[in-house]
């Protein structure tokens, strides 16, 4: 079993495009790495000159498979590392990766439910693994998730995220578009707010008694306030993972 | 080993001495809280030092802006791997808040607790000779709360989970008792020069 400090070598195996910003790439690990549904890896390229680049990206997979992970990684303009995973690498490369990293953002069944889960974007990516691995192991926590998206076609992992939604075993998707008309009468047309956020709340069989919130800063603090203003009792443990400024 | 295909973005030669390894440079200021972003009043804030369990002094807002007041320009380091250079702070030193409470470091580790329930541990040696401060103004503006407002510790020198946000107490403590990122995989110590990210690194 990997240390979590140590580097290894990992392969894609996979390069899947999720929308026409998020693609997801797909490792064989040398070494298994045993996480917790929200976890991270560090991921380091190299160049001929010795410098380096390292992000961290969450886990979409979930932790049944140690083996293999999925990253989802969305292209950032004026990135370094992003622009790097769409536009040069292809199956076979190998990648230096260590892992899994943070021990805050995460579930397992012990943690219980029922759970409030608060996406923005590709800020989806830890809730997924969350997600299927509440799936596979037939949890039966209800769970909901409010997803944020400029359009219908900007939702990553959307028609997995459906077949979730129709299996009936507890989980509720949610969709919220902030530049395209809804689909379905159960999703919104606008950004996440309290309103929003009561109605959401009222679709749970009781209140949450986890909140888990990842995507930019200004998604997360909006989201979470309209979370508590809707009446997220004090009790309920907010978890938030924020990136970009 | 080399990845292929990569060869880095353009590096500003001139910032290389100041940029730990691991590190790239940002221009804005990221935000990373671990829970929800919390409003405090200032006037309904309190900082305490303690000695173990026992608060030997507590300041006000009020009290604790009539203590010295110190600038501090200086380089931050976030373990998320960015780099932000010549920040501009002011607060009161460690030191300082040691002096008006007549106290030289009574043990060796310390905790920072904040509102929410965060904290972080930090060595007293880390903390003291200028090296660290409690901060309530950020370039020339009280703190707002997405960096840890009203006030947060600043210690420059360490990864910058140690500078806990809406910081309203510091506890002096025998052994090293590890704070909130701490117990989570996070290393004890956290030094940017040596790539203390994680437990185990070093």
């Amino acid at each position: 079993m990997a240390s979590e400090a140590r580097w290894q070598t990992a392969s894609v195996y996979a390069i899947t495009p999720r929308t026409p910003k998020i693609k997801s790439f797909l490792f064989n690990l040398a070494d298994p790495i045993a996480f917790i549904a929200g976890q991270h890896v560090d991921v380091r390229l190299t160049a001929p000159d010795g410098y380096n680049a390292v992000r961290s990206y969450s886990i979409a997979s979930a932790p049944e498979s140690e083996q293999r992970i999925e990253l989802a990684i969305e292209l950032l303009e004026n990135g370094e590392v992003s622009p790097f995973f769409h536009e040069i690498v292809q199956i076979g490369d190998a990648i230096e990766l260590r892992g899994p990293l943070g021990r805050h953002f995460v579930w397992d069944a012990g943690c219980g439910g029922p759970l409030l889960l608060l996406g923005g974007g590709s800020g989806l990516v830890p809730l997924l693994s969350i997600l299927r691995h509440r799936k596979s192991i037939h949890s039966g926590v209800p769970a909901i998730l409010v997803l944020s998206a400029r359009s219908w076609d900007d939702i990553p992992f959307r028609d997995e995220l459906l077949e979730m939604d129709g299996a009936k075993d507890g989980f509720q998707l949610v969709l919220a578009l902030t530049r395209d008309t809804r689909r379905r009468m159960t999703d919104y047309q606008r950004r996440v707010d309290s309103d929003m956020m009561r109605d959401v709340l009222r679709r749970l069989p009781s209140a949450p008694s986890l909140a888990y919130a990842c995507g930019t800063n200004k998604f997360v603090d909006t989201a979470v306030d309209a979370a508590i203003d809707a009446g997220v009792p004090k009790e309920t443990d907010i978890r938030t993972e924020r990136y970009g400024g | 080993m080399a990845t292929r295909g990569f060869t880095g973005r353009a590096q500003m030669v001139q910032f290389l001495g100041r940029i730990p390894p691991g590190q790239h440079l940002v221009t804005d200021f990221p935000v990373l809280t671990a829970g929800p972003t919390q409003h405090v009043d200032p006037n309904s804030w309190t900082f305490t030092l303690k000695v173990g369990a026992k608060p030997i002094k507590s300041w006000t807002w009020r009290e604790f802006n009539a203590l010295p007041q110190t600038s501090l320009t200086c380089d931050i380091h976030c373990v998320t791997r960015w780099t932000k250079l010549d920040t501009h702070w002011e607060g009161v030193l460690i030191d300082d808040l040691l002096h008006d409470a007549s106290l030289e470091p009574p043990m060796p580790f310390t905790l920072a607790h904040s509102v929410d329930g965060y904290s972080s541990n930090v060595a007293a040696y880390d903390l003291i000779n200028g090296k660290a401060m409690v901060a309530t103004q950020y370039e020339g503006a009280l703190l707002d709360a997405d960096h840890g407002g009203p006030a947060r510790l600043l210690v420059p020198h360490l990864y910058f989970w140690k500078s806990a946000k809406y910081v309203n107490a510091l506890e002096f403590t025998e052994r090293e008792v590890a704070g909130f990122w701490e117990v989570r995989g996070y290393h004890i110590h956290g030094d940017p020069w040596r790539e203390q990210r994680f437990t185990g690194d070093e």
